[in-house]
C-alpha cells in the first residue's frame, strides 16, 4: 500500500487517543499517511498529528454545528472523486466515526469492516482482524472489490507512538455540498460532570451488573472505584434497565477499557461485555454462579454475593488508610 | 406521519452462536427471533405515532425464508403492518447490499422518519443505518437516547463522549436509538390476536429492481479468510466466598501494587 488516510477527531486535548493509535498503525501500512480532520482550530493539532506521522492534514473546518458524519464524508467523497486514491481510510469506532464510515461506505460505493481490532498487509491486500463470540474467536477478513477498504477501528486496538516527524500541512478541504443529509444541527451541547479518572483510561475499573439487583446498591461499585482511585463502570444490562447512564457502559456499544485491574461485581460476563474488557492486564469477578462466563476470564474469580464481598472489601480498604 | 422501524430477525442469542462452515458467515438457518435491541425503536416509534394525530407505524426487515416470527413479535406490540424482503439470492450480503435493499423497501413506505437501533446483536456492525440515511438522501441523528418530533422537525438528545448534545433535524430523518431509551411495551394478548391477521407484504429483489447478482455473497465485496481460536487467558483461580473473598481480593491487589 502506498497511502492510507485516517479521519482525525479533536477531543478536549488534542487530536484523540484513537486517532493517534490509527496514525501509528497507518505508519506501518504505507509510507503516506494523511489525515482528515474538522473544527475550528485544525491547526493546532496539526503538531500532534505529524509527530504521529501524517505529512498532511486535510482540514474540513468549522461545520457550524452541523453533526459531521454528512458534511465530512461528502468532503472526502469530493476527494477521491477528483482522483486522489489512498488505498484504505482508518476510521475512529467513535460516535461520529461511524457516521462519517456509513456515510462514505455509501457515497464511495464501498462497503465497510468494523469492529477492527488489527490490521496487516498480506500478499497485497489488508488482513483484518475482528473477534467474534465474545472474542473466544478471531475472525480475519479482507476486501475483494476495488479500494479504497474503509476499516473503522476499536480504540486500544493499538499502542500510539510518536514517530518524531514535523507538523503536519494543513490543506482546506471544503465541507461537501451534501444539501438536506447534512442539516442535523447541535443547538446545545450538555458536559457531564464526571470525577476521578476516565473509565476508559483509570488505572482500576469497577464495573456493576444485573447482580447487584438494585440501582441503590450501584453506589457500593461507585464507592470501590473512589478509593481505588479508578472508574466505575457498568454492563450493558443495568445501563438499559436505567440505573446508570450510557456513558459507564463497557463493552461492545460502550468503551473498551484495559486498566491494571478489572473488577466486574455481579456480572455475568455477556459477550457484548467481555469484548470491551478482555483485555485489562487483571481481572476480579465477583458472582454468585460459579457458571457465569465471565469467570472464564478472571484470574481471581470469588464465587459469593456482592452484597456481602463488596462491603466487606470496602471495609478492608478503609481501615488500611 | 409515516414511521418506519427497521427490525432485525436474528437467530436466538440464548443460543450460542455458530458459523455457516462453508461461507462463515453467521448461521442464520434456525429460529429467528426479533432482535431485542429493536424493541426500543418499536416502542420510540409507537410513542412517536401515538403523540401525532393520523401516524401509523411500519416495519421494515430482511430475513432468510420469509421470516415473519420476530416481525409478528413487533406487530403484536402495535405496528400496523410490515415489509419483508426474503429473496433466496440475498444469503451472504454485506451491510452495504442489506442497506441498499433496506433503502429500496422503505422508499416504498415513503415514511417521515426512520427508526432503527444502534447495532445489531448479532452483527454488531454499527454502520447500516447511516449507509440506509445516505442512500435515501435523508439526514440522520444516531446514538439517541431521546427522540421527540411535531410531525415536521425531530429533537434529539444524543450520546456524546462527554456528556449529550441536543440535536435537531428536519423530517424525514433517520434516527438510531441507544436500547434503554424507552421501557419496551409487552405485547397483550389482544395484540397478539390482531397481530396474526395485520398484513406483511413480502417483497423479492425483482419487485424491488435490484439485480441479484450485486447482492448476497456473489455482490459480497468483502469475504472471511479465517476463523481462528482466541489466545485463551491463563485459568485463573476460582474460589467459594467463605467468609474470606474479600481479603482474597485485597491481597491480590497488593501483589499487583494497585493499593
Amino acid at each position: 500500500m502506498d497511502r492510507v488516510w485516517v479521519l482525525a477527531e479533536t477531543g478536549e486535548q488534542g487530536p484523540t487517543a484513537l486517532t493517534l493509535e490509527l496514525l501509528t498503525k497507518a505508519r506501518t501500512l504505507a509510507p503516506a499517511v494523511e489525515a482528515v480532520a474538522w473544527g475550528s482550530d485544525t491547526a493546532s493539532i496539526a503538531r500532534a498529528l505529524g509527530e504521529h506521522g501524517a505529512s498532511r492534514v486535510y482540514d474540513v473546518g468549522d461545520l457550524g454545528g452541523r453533526l459531521p458524519g454528512a458534511p465530512v464524508a461528502g468532503a472526502i467523497a469530493n476527494l477521491v472523486r477528483d482522483g486522489e486514491r489512498p488505498d484504505a481510510v482508518l476510521l475512529p469506532a467513535s460516535y461520529d466515526g461511524r457516521d462519517v464510515a456509513g456515510r462514505l461506505s455509501a457515497l464511495l460505493d464501498r462497503p465497510v469492516l468494523t469492529n477492527v481490532t488489527g490490521l496487516a498487509e498480506q500478499d497485497g491486500s489488508v488482513l483484518t482482524e475482528h473477534p467474534i463470540f465474545g472474542g473466544t474467536k478471531i475472525l480475519h477478513a479482507r476486501f475483494t472489490g476495488e479500494g479504497p477498504g474503509l476499516y473503522v477501528v476499536r480504540a486500544k486496538s493499538f499502542a500510539a507512538e510518536p514517530a518524531g516527524g514535523a507538523a503536519a500541512e494543513v490543506v482546506a478541504l471544503p465541507p461537501g455540498d451534501v444539501g438536506p443529509t447534512g442539516a442535523a444541527k447541535i443547538v446545545q451541547r450538555h458536559v457531564e460532570e464526571a470525577s476521578g479518572p476516565k473509565l476508559d483510561e483509570a488505572a482500576a475499573v469497577v464495573s456493576g451488573g444485573r447482580g447487584l439487583g438494585s440501582a441503590e446498591s450501584y453506589a457500593l461499585v461507585e464507592e470501590l472505584a473512589r478509593l481505588l482511585h479508578g472508574a466505575a463502570g457498568a454492563s450493558r444490562a443495568i445501563v438499559d434497565a436505567g440505573w446508570v447512564p450510557y456513558s459507564h457502559q463497557v463493552g461492545q456499544t460502550g468503551k473498551t477499557v484495559k486498566p491494571t485491574v478489572y473488577i466486574a461485581c455481579g456480572i455475568s460476563g455477556a459477550t457484548q461485555h467481555l469484548v470491551g474488557m478482555k483485555g485489562s492486564k487483571n481481572i476480579v469477578a465477583i458472582n454468585k454462579d460459579r457458571e457465569a462466563p465471565i469467570f472464564s476470564v478472571a484470574d481471581l474469580g470469588i464465587v459469593g454475593d456482592v452484597h456481602k464481598v463488596l462491603p466487606a472489601l470496602i471495609e478492608a480498604l478503609k481501615s488500611r488508610t | 406521519m409515516h414511521v418506519v422501524v427497521c427490525v432485525k430477525q436474528i437467530p436466538d442469542p440464548a443460543v450460542p452462536g455458530a458459523l455457516d462452515q462453508g461461507t462463515r458467515t453467521l448461521d442464520r438457518s434456525g429460529k429467528l427471533v426479533m432482535d431485542d435491541s429493536d424493541s426500543y425503536g418499536v416502542e420510540m416509534a409507537l410513542q412517536i405515532a401515538g403523540g401525532v394525530d393520523g401516524s401509523e407505524v411500519t416495519l421494515v426487515s430482511m430475513a432468510p425464508g420469509g421470516e415473519t416470527s420476530g416481525l409478528r413479535t413487533a406487530l403484536a406490540m402495535g405496528a400496523a403492518r410490515a415489509i419483508l424482503v426474503s429473496d433466496d439470492a440475498l444469503s451472504g450480503s454485506d451491510a452495504l447490499s442489506t442497506a441498499k435493499v433496506l433503502a429500496a423497501a422503505i422508499r416504498r413506505a415513503e415514511p417521515d422518519l426512520v427508526i432503527a437501533a444502534t447495532e445489531s446483536t448479532d452483527g454488531y456492525t454499527g454502520t447500516l443505518p447511516v449507509q440506509v440515511a445516505e442512500l435515501l438522501g435523508m439526514p440522520s441523528v444516531t446514538f439517541a437516547k431521546g427522540v421527540s418530533t411535531d410531525g415536521t422537525t425531530l429533537e434529539v438528545d444524543r450520546q456524546t463522549e462527554a456528556g449529550y448534545d441536543e440535536v435537531e433535524c428536519p423530517l424525514p430523518a433517520v434516527v438510531t436509538v441507544t436500547a434503554g431509551v424507552v421501557e419496551p411495551r409487552y405485547p397483550s394478548f389482544k395484540g397478539i390476536m390482531a397481530a396474526r391477521s395485520k398484513p406483511i407484504d413480502v417483497l423479492s429483489l425483482a419487485d424491488l429492481g435490484i439485480d441479484p447478482s450485486d447482492v448476497g455473497a456473489r455482490g459480497a465485496r468483502e469475504e472471511v479468510v479465517d476463523v481462528a481460536d482466541a489466545e485463551a487467558r491463563a485459568g485463573g483461580e476460582i474460589v467459594m466466598d467463605e467468609g474470606d473473598g474479600a481479603g482474597r481480593i485485597v491481597a491480590f491487589l497488593e501483589q499487583l501494587k494497585v493499593i
